[in-house]
C-alpha cells in the first residue's frame, strides 16, 4: 500500500467503530470496546507505519507525502481536499496515535469492565458500586458504567476528528475535524448528564469554544477570499505569503496576514483554553477521566496549538500578531499556574496546569521558537496524558476506599482526603511521579525539561526578556504545585479512612500509565541541543532537524547560553523542593496558607463572565426578547388577530347570515310555503264536485286568457 | 242534409247537460250518468266530423267505438266503487264522501 493511501485510511477506523457501535453493537459491551480499541489499534498501526516511512525520507519538508482529490466544483476549478504528511504532521501523528491508543485501553479499566452491574446505577450518572456476596459476607465492589458502549462510540468519533485534523492538507478539513472534536467534547464532558454540573460544564465548553471558532471561521473565509485557496502547501509559497503580507486589511493597520493570523489565533485561544477563553477547561473535568486526558492531552487542546504551529509561516509575517500571541501565551502560562496553586481537586490542578503549559507553547510560538513549541506540544501530550490517567487511577483507588467505608460524602477527587497512597498504589505513584517531574521540568532525565529548556533558550536568545521572566516564574509555580500535588496525594500519612483502603487499579489502567511514562522520559532525548554541556552531541538533535525541516527556511538552533539553563534548573528544583517542604506536614485544607480567596475562585473570572456576559444576555432574553418582543409584539399581533377576526365574524353573522340567509331565505321561504299551504288547504274539501268545479273555472279562465292574449294576436 | 254546425250545437248542448248533471247532482250514480252523457256527446262529435270529413278514413268511427269501450269500463268501475262506498258508509251522496280530504 502506498504511504498516501495509508494516510487517507488513518482516520477511518475510529469513525467506522463509532457507527458500528452506535448502530449495531451498543448492547454488547465487550464487542463495543473490542471494536473501539481495535479501531484505535489500526489507526495507531497506520500512523506508526507512516511515521517510520516519513522519518526515512530525506528533506521531507520539501517533498512531503501528499495526495488530494477534487471535492467541490467551483466554476472552472475545483476545491481540493487531501492529506499531507510533512515532518510536523508526522511527529503529531506519532504522539496522537500513542496517546489515543493508551486512552482507549485505559478506558476499559476505568469504566470497570468485567465488574457486575450496579445495584442502583442510572444512565447518565457515574456508577455507584455493586454489592456482591463472597463466602457468606457482603461487600461493595465498583460497578460497570451503565453507558459503557456509548462512551467508546464517542471517543471513537473524537479520535476520528483528531486524526482528520492532523492529516488534513487544508484549513477546511482541519476545521471540520476541529468542530467534530468540539461536538465530541460537548458530548463527553456531559457524559454523566444526570449531574447538573456536568450539563453546565458541557454547555460552557461548547459555547466558549464556539466564540473562538466563529473568529477562526472568519479567518478562514478571509484567507480564502484573499488567496483563493485553503491548502497549506499553496498558501505557504513565497508569492502567496508576500501578497498576504503586503495587502492591508483595513482594520487597525494590520496586514491581511496579520488579521488572518489573529483570527485563526482566536480560534486557538478558544480551543486551547488561553486567556480570556480559558474558563471552560477546568469545568470540563466533570467528564470521565479518560475524557479529560483525551481533551487535555492528546486531542482538543493540542489541536489548537497544532493549528497555530501549522499556520506559523502565515502568522510570522506580522510582528504585531506575533507579539500579541507571545503576550497572551506568557500571560496565560503565569495566570493559570497561580490558580493551580490553590486548587484542591486533583484533576482541576492538572486542568490549570494544562492551560499554563499550553501558554508556554503559544508563547514559544509567539517569539518564533517554532521547533520548541512543537517539541513542548509533544512532550506535554505524553506527560499530561500520563498525569490525567494517573489521576484517574488515583480517583479510582480512592473510590474503592469510599465503597469500602460506605461514606459517600468523602470526595475522592479532593487531595486533602488522600495522602500516603504511595504504598497502596505503587505503579500509579511511580508513573505519576515521572509525569509530575516531566511537567515540572526535572533536569536531564525527563522530557519536560528538554522541551521547556528549549523554550527558555529561545526566549533568551531572541531577547524576549519579559516573556522569559514570565515563563520562568510560571515554570517555578508549575514545579511548586506539581510537588504540592504529589506530596498531598502520595506522600505522608493517609488523612482519611478511604485513603487507607485505596487499592491499586487493574492492569488495563496501569499498562497505559507505564507506556506513557516511558515516553514522558525518553521523548526528551530526541531533542537535546547540540551544544548542551556534557550531553550535547551524544544523541543527535534529531527533532530540531526533522521538525525544523517543515519550514521553508530551516530555523537555526540557538546558541547555548548558561543563563536559561540555570534558570530552568533553579525553577524546577526550587519549585519541587519548596512544594515538598511546604506541604509535607499539611494535614487539612485549613492549614494550607495559599488558599487565598481570589486564587481559589480563579480570580473570579466565572463571576465576571457571569455578570458581564451571561446575566445581561439572560436579562435581554427574558425582558426584551421574551417579555417585549415575544409576549408583547408577536403575541400582541396574534392577540390582535384573534379579536379582529372574531369581531368580523360576529358582524357578518349578525348583519348578514342571520337576517339575510337565515331569516329571509331560510325561514322566509319556509314561512311563505307554510302560509300558502295554510291558505290553500281550504280548497282541499275532499268533495269531488268542488274539485271539478274548480277545474272547470280554471279551464275557463285559462282558456279565456289564451284566447285573449295568445290566439287573438 | 243538415249542416255540421247543427250536430256540433247538439253535441255541445248534450255535453253541457252532462256537465251540469255531474256538477249539480248529489247522487253518485247520477253523476256517473252525467259522465256518460258527456262521453256520448263527444261520440256525436266524432261521428259528425267523420261524416263531413274524409269518409274513407275510419278514424272517427274507431275513436267512437274506443270511447264506448272506455265508457263501459269506466261505468262498471265507477258503479263498483259506488257500491263499495255504499256498503262501507251507507251513502251514495257525493258531498258526504269526503275521505280524500286531508
Amino acid at each position: 500500500m502506498t504511504t498516501e493511501t495509508l494516510i487517507w485510511l488513518i482516520p477511518l477506523p475510529p469513525v467506522l467503530a463509532f457507527f458500528l457501535i452506535v448502530l449495531f453493537t451498543n448492547r454488547n459491551k465487550a464487542l463495543s470496546h473490542t471494536i473501539a480499541v481495535g479501531a484505535a489499534l489500526l489507526s495507531w498501526l497506520g500512523s506508526m507505519i507512516v511515521f517510520v516511512r516519513a522519518i526515512g525520507v530525506e528533506h521531507l519538508g520539501e517533498h512531503p507525502f501528499e495526495s488530494s482529490i477534487n471535492w467541490l466544483p467551483l466554476g472552472d476549478s475545483w476545491f481540493k481536499i487531501g492529506v499531507l504528511v510533512d515532518p510536523l504532521t508526522a511527529v503529531t501523528l506519532f504522539f496522537v496515535a500513542w496517546t489515543v491508543l493508551m486512552i482507549f485501553v485505559y478506558s476499559v479499566g476505568y469504566h470497570n469492565f468485567g465488574q457486575p452491574e450496579g445495584d442502583h446505577d442510572h444512565k447518565g450518572l457515574p456508577p455507584h458500586g455493586a454489592t456482591v456476596e463472597d463466602h457468606g459476607h457482603k461487600h461493595v465492589v465498583p460497578s460497570i458504567e451503565p453507558m459503557y458502549s456509548r462512551f467508546f462510540a464517542f471517543i471513537g468519533l473524537f479520535a476520528f476528528g483528531m486524526f482528520t485534523l492532523v492529516v488534513s492538507d487544508n484549513l477546511l478539513t482541519l476545521f471540520v475535524g476541529w468542530e467534530i472534536m468540539g461536538l465530541c467534547s460537548y458530548l463527553l464532558i456531559g457524559f454523566w448528564y444526570g449531574k447538573k454540573s456536568a450539563r453546565d460544564a458541557a454547555v460552557k465548553a461548547f459555547i466558549t469554544t464556539r466564540v473562538g471558532d466563529v473568529f477562526m471561521l472568519l479567518g478562514i473565509a478571509y484567507l480564502y477570499s484573499v488567496t483563493g485557496t485553503l491548502s497549506f502547501r499553496e498558501i505557504f509559497t513565497e508569492d502567496v505569503l508576500h501578497t498576504l503580507a503586503t495587502i492591508p486589511s483595513g482594520v487597525l493597520g494590520f496586514s491581511s496576514a496579520g488579521l488572518i493570523g489573529l483570527l485563526l489565533f482566536i480560534g486557538t485561544v478558544g480551543k486551547s483554553a488561553q486567556f480570556p477563553l480559558h474558563v471552560w477547561l477546568p469545568d470540563a473535568m466533570e467528564g470521565p477521566t479518560p475524557v479529560s486526558a483525551m481533551i487535555h492531552a492528546a486531542t482538543m487542546v493540542s489541536a489548537g496549538v497544532y493549528a497555530v504551529i501549522r499556520m506559523f509561516p502565515l502568522l510570522s509575517l506580522d510582528p504585531t500578531t506575533m507579539t500579541i500571541i507571545a503576550f497572551i501565551g506568557a500571560f496565560t502560562a503565569l495566570f493559570a499556574a497561580t490558580i493551580a496553586v490553590a486548587q484542591n481537586d486533583i484533576k482541576r490542578v492538572l486542568a490549570y496546569s494544562t492551560i499554563s503549559q499550553l501558554g508556554f507553547m503559544i508563547a514559544a510560538l509567539g517569539i518564533g521558537a517554532y521547533v520548541a513549541a512543537a517539541f513542548h506540544l509533544i512532550t506535554h501530550a505524553f506527560f499530561k496524558a500520563l498525569l490525567f490517567l494517573g489521576s484517574g487511577s488515583v480517583i479510582h483507588g480512592m473510590e474503592h476506599g469510599v465503597l469500602h467505608t460506605g461514606d459517600h460524602h468523602v470526595d475522592p477527587q479532593d487531595m486533602f482526603n488522600m495522602g500516603g497512597l504511595k504504598n497502596k498504589m505503587p505503579i500509579t505513584f511511580w508513573t505519576f511521579l515521572i509525569g509530575g517531574f516531566a511537567l515540572s521540568g526535572f533536569p536531564i532525565i525527563t522530557a519536560g525539561f528538554w522541551s521547556k529548556d528549549e523554550i527558555f533558550a529561545d526566549a533568551f536568545a531572541h531577547h524576549q526578556y519579559l516573556v522569559f521572566g514570565t515563563l520562568a516564574l510560571a515554570a517555578f509555580l508549575t514545579a511548586f504545585y506539581t510537588m504540592r500535588q504529589i506530596t498531598l496525594t502520595f506522600l505522608g500519612e493517609a488523612r482519611t479512612k478511604e485513603a487507607e483502603h485505596a487499592q491499586e487499579t487493574r492492569w488495563t489502567m496501569t499498562t497505559p500509565l507505564i507506556i506513557l511514562s516511558v515516553f514522558a522520559v525518553t521523548f526528551g532525548w530526541v531533542g537535546i541541543p547540540q551544544h548542551f554541556p556534557l550531553l550535547g552531541g551524544l544523541v543527535p538533535n534529531w527533532l530540531h532537524e526533522f521538525v525544523g525541516g517543515t519550514l521553508a527556511e530551516h530555523p537555526e538552533a540557538v546558541e547555548f547560553n548558561v543563563v536559561p539553563l540555570l534558570t530552568s534548573l533553579v525553577v524546577a528544583l526550587g519549585g519541587l523542593g519548596l512544594g515538598f517542604f511546604v506541604y509535607r506536614n499539611v494535614h487539612s485544607a485549613a492549614e494550607d496558607k495559599l488558599q487565598l480567596g481570589f486564587l481559589r475562585n480563579k480570580y473570579y473570572f466565572d463571576e465576571i463572565y457571569d455578570t458581564v456576559f451571561i446575566k445581561p444576555v439572560t436579562w435581554f432574553a427574558d425582558k426584551v426578547v421574551y417579555q417585549i418582543m415575544d409576549k408583547g409584539f408577536i403575541d400582541g399581533i396574534l392577540h390582535l388577530f384573534g379579536p379582529a377576526t372574531q369581531g368580523l365574524g360576529d358582524t357578518v353573522r349578525n348583519y348578514f347570515d342571520l337576517p339575510v340567509i337565515n331569516r329571509f331565505f331560510g325561514d322566509g321561504s319556509a314561512n311563505a310555503t307554510y302560509w300558502f299551504g295554510g291558505k290553500l288547504r281550504v280548497v282541499q274539501t275532499g268533495r269531488i264536485q268542488n274539485y271539478l268545479m274548480l277545474a272547470l273555472i280554471v279551464f275557463i279562465a285559462v282558456g279565456a286568457a289564451l284566447y285573449f292574449f295568445v290566439f287573438s294576436v | 242534409m243538415v249542416p255540421l254546425s247543427w250536430y256540433l250545437v247538439f253535441s255541445a248542448a248534450l255535453f253541457s247537460i252532462g256537465l251540469f248533471g255531474v256538477l249539480s247532482r248529489r247522487n253518485a250514480v247520477a253523476i256517473l250518468l252525467g259522465i256518460e252523457l258527456m262521453l256520448n256527446s263527444v261520440n256525436v262529435n266524432l261521428a259528425a266530423f267523420w261524416r263531413y270529413g274524409d269518409v274513407t278514413q275510419m278514424a272517427g268511427q274507431v275513436f267512437a267505438i274506443i270511447v264506448f269501450a272506455v265508457a263501459a269500463a269506466e261505468v262498471s268501475v265507477g258503479l263498483a266503487l259506488v257500491i263499495s262506498v255504499y256498503r262501507k258508509h251507507n251513502t251514495v251522496i257525493a258531498d258526504e264522501i269526503d275521505m280524500l280530504k286531508f
